[in-house]
């Protein structure tokens, strides 16, 4: 009998998806999909490259054939022979071939009859749909696993996002609060926070962590609990960010970073001091004027020894302040406009209470982006409004200025790389900065500046901090929110990257009294709105700001 | 981008010399800058011509401070043709721009 044979042997394709296969189609586009990696008990199997073209030869063959005969450059027939195989049987279902029944030598050694073959051909034909079934249920299963799989992540994911986020609204007099937090489908990495502080003062903080799922949820987890920890210990709130980013910074997963706005609020006086780690600016509205919370500073975990800017102001009887996160303002409709700034600032006025003004936000939000599209991003609002009739005497201070506010072109870190500290770099260093900034508002003549102040602080960080030594880069941070652009440059020493304090002077440079040299901080210096220095373990890092059109001093001038 | 190492030809016809630039002005371009300058010994009057200069840094305008210190010494008039806004913003800035005539590229020095 043939099936007594000595080896049967057989070799599967993974099937292309049925949506894919073209009706018509026999076996071509099952051939063109790669071969599924085998499970190691099929130890006999193996697998033949879709271009093969043995493959070829078996689709338009009927029936057994002996591969002795074949002549046919082909890897896979050689390996055939090689395992002793003579006879083979395509194993054909719904006219796609889906295998081979292979057969070694008879124990004989005597050639197949015609019997044996027609039994071989009657076995492979009923064999064929059964192989296919049991290909389509081991499939079939593996989609199921990894659905389960993906499932069950998103409801840890969910799970811990919505431990960490506050369970009560503080109760403040003479204050309204609401909040509203709807998660993406994928969960993203928001978080907001009251935090209530000594003397009735109140933390108040809004978040995005990038990226999504568990580990932006467990990096959103981290954040809030040191921002916590921290905002307990430490007063000013440019402080509490710094030491939240240093905190971050040695464990923070690359290429993910965390933007977080953290104000403190008085709420007998409605002073209001913040600062902010390049999150979305929250937006505040009285009677007559609205505007944003502008302050400075880079994302958290991503540069240790940042600084952060510290604005104050105070929120007058009626006002209503805003906190959110993009999946607001970068919300898209389905001609992929964002739902942006402008549509939102003048859904805070007519001092509704905050509740009704989420809603509102809510409702307009549905209708722009309509009732088909998924939501992009988790969506986080937070809404404070001052009683009208508590302080006289309160007003914004003179920076709540009413300008207009701008929709942000490009928010978040724009481009992060390392240059080799090798002379010549520093125009590589240049042309990514320009790359990266050139999308932002900035006018050409200001990017041109930023870049000439890239490229002298990468000269100094590649020269002073690590002295030209391989294998010590540079790493270079581009990132914006709506009101600038920071570039960050940082070395590897621990030293500040400056020259001689001598202030370059041309005329006793001339007069041979001053080195000719000395010009790279003076250039820095003059070239954009802003340089700020830090040192810390890691090394040196020199910020470069440059204010964007439409920020407060967007058109300043040198 | 392939940094450009300083090409600098110098045409002279004694008293009116001509240094066409191009390339980078960095650390790089010293040798190429100095000799082109010296090729111009004896003339009373120097075009530095930045028309093909993409790129200069403080190294380089470190250099051109030497040059013109040797200039000044020569007693040498120097004059810049064919810089960027940009550049001939640095120049102001750095106040190279007092001791050498920038030219506007409508005055239009020969190329």
């Amino acid at each position: 009998m043939a099936v007594s044979e000595r080896t049967i042997r057989r070799v599967v394709w993974r099937r292309t998806r049925r949506e894919d296969r073209e009706e018509t189609a026999i076996a071509q586009p099952a051939l063109e999909a790669e071969p599924a990696p085998l499970p190691a008990a099929d130890l006999g199997a193996f697998e033949i490259a879709p271009n093969d073209p043995l493959v070829a030869y078996f689709q338009g063959s009927v029936g057994a054939v002996d591969i002795g005969a074949l002549d046919l450059e082909s890897a896979a027939l050689e390996k055939l022979r090689g395992e002793g195989v003579t006879l083979v049987v395509p194993l054909i279902a719904n006219g796609e071939l889906i295998g081979l029944l292979n057969v070694g030598r008879r124990l004989s050694d005597q050639d197949f009859s015609a019997d044996d073959r027609r039994l071989l051909e009657t076995l492979a034909a009923q064999a064929a749909p059964a192989v296919r079934v049991g290909q389509l249920v081991r499939e079939q299963q593996a989609e199921l696993r990894e659905r389960d799989r993906l499932e069950q992540e998103l409801a840890v994911a969910q799970l811990i996002q919505q431990n960490f986020l506050p369970k009560e609204l503080p109760l403040l007099d003479g204050w309204q609060v609401a909040a509203y937090y709807r998660a993406a489908r994928a969960v993203g990495g928001d978080f907001y926070d009251f935090i209530e502080l000594s003397d009735g003062r109140l933390g108040l903080v809004i978040g995005d962590v990038t990226d999504k799922g568990v580990p932006a949820a467990m990096v959103m987890a981290a954040t809030r609990s040191v921002l916590r920890a921290s905002a307990q210990r430490l007063i000013e709130p440019g402080d509490v960010l710094a030491r939240v980013n240093d905190n971050l910074c040695p464990d923070i997963p690359e290429n993910m970073f965390v933007t977080c706005f953290y104000g403190v609020l008085d709420p007998a006086t409605g002073h209001l001091r913040y600062a902010n780690a390049g999150h979305n600016l929250p937006l505040w509205q009285t009677a007559g004027e609205s505007g944003d919370l502008r302050a400075t500073g880079m994302p958290l975990g991503l540069l240790p020894g940042m600084k952060y800017e510290e604005r104050e102001t105070t929120l007058a009887d009626g006002a209503t302040v805003l906190l959110y996160s993009d999946g607001l303002i970068e919300a898209h409709d389905s001609a992929r406009e964002m739902f942006g700034t402008e549509r939102t600032t003048p859904l805070l006025r007519d001092g509704h209470e905050p509740a009704v003004v989420i809603e509102g936000l809510l409702a307009a939000l549905d209708g722009f982006t309509g009732p088909e599209l998924e939501q992009e991003d988790d969506i986080t609002l937070v809404v404070l409004r001052r009683a009208a009739g508590q302080s006289a005497a309160a007003k914004p201070v003179a920076e709540m200025s009413a300008a207009a506010v701008s929709e942000p072109e490009a928010v978040g870190v724009l481009a992060d790389f390392t240059i080799a500290s090798a002379p010549g770099n520093e125009r590589d260093a240049m042309r990514r900065v320009g790359e990266a900034a050139g999308a932002l508002a900035l006018e050409p003549e200001r990017l041109e500046r930023l870049k000439t102040a890239a490229a002298e602080a990468t000269m100094n960080a590649m020269e002073h901090g690590n002295g030209y030594r391989d294998g010590v880069d540079v790493r270079i941070v581009v990132s914006a929110d709506a009101a600038e652009v920071i570039v960050a440059i940082t070395d590897s020493g621990a030293a500040p990257q400056t020259e001689p304090a001598t202030k370059p002077d041309i005329d006793a440079k001339l007069e041979g009294r001053q080195s000719p040299r000395g010009w790279g901080l003076f250039l820095i210096e003059r070239m954009v709105d802003e340089v700020r220095q830090s040192s810390h373990a890691d090394g040196h890092t020199v910020e470069l700001v440059m204010h964007l059109e439409g920020g407060p001093d967007g058109q300043r001038d040198s | 981008m392939a940094n450009a190492i300083l090409e600098a030809k110098t045409h002279s016809d004694g008293a009116v010399a001509r240094i066409e630039l191009r390339g980078d002005i960095d650390g790089s371009a010293r040798e190429a800058l100095n000799g082109a300058y010296a090729d111009a010994a004896g003339a009373t009057a120097v075009t530095l011509d930045f028309t093909h200069v993409d790129y200069i840094n403080s190294t380089g305008i470190a250099l051109i401070v030497g040059l013109l210190a040797r200039a000044r010494a020569d007693a040498c008039a120097i004059s810049a043709l064919g810089l960027s806004d940009h550049y001939r913003e640095i120049f102001e800035i750095t106040r190279l721009s007092d001791f050498m005539t920038i030219i506007a590229d409508s005055e239009g020095a020969p190329a």
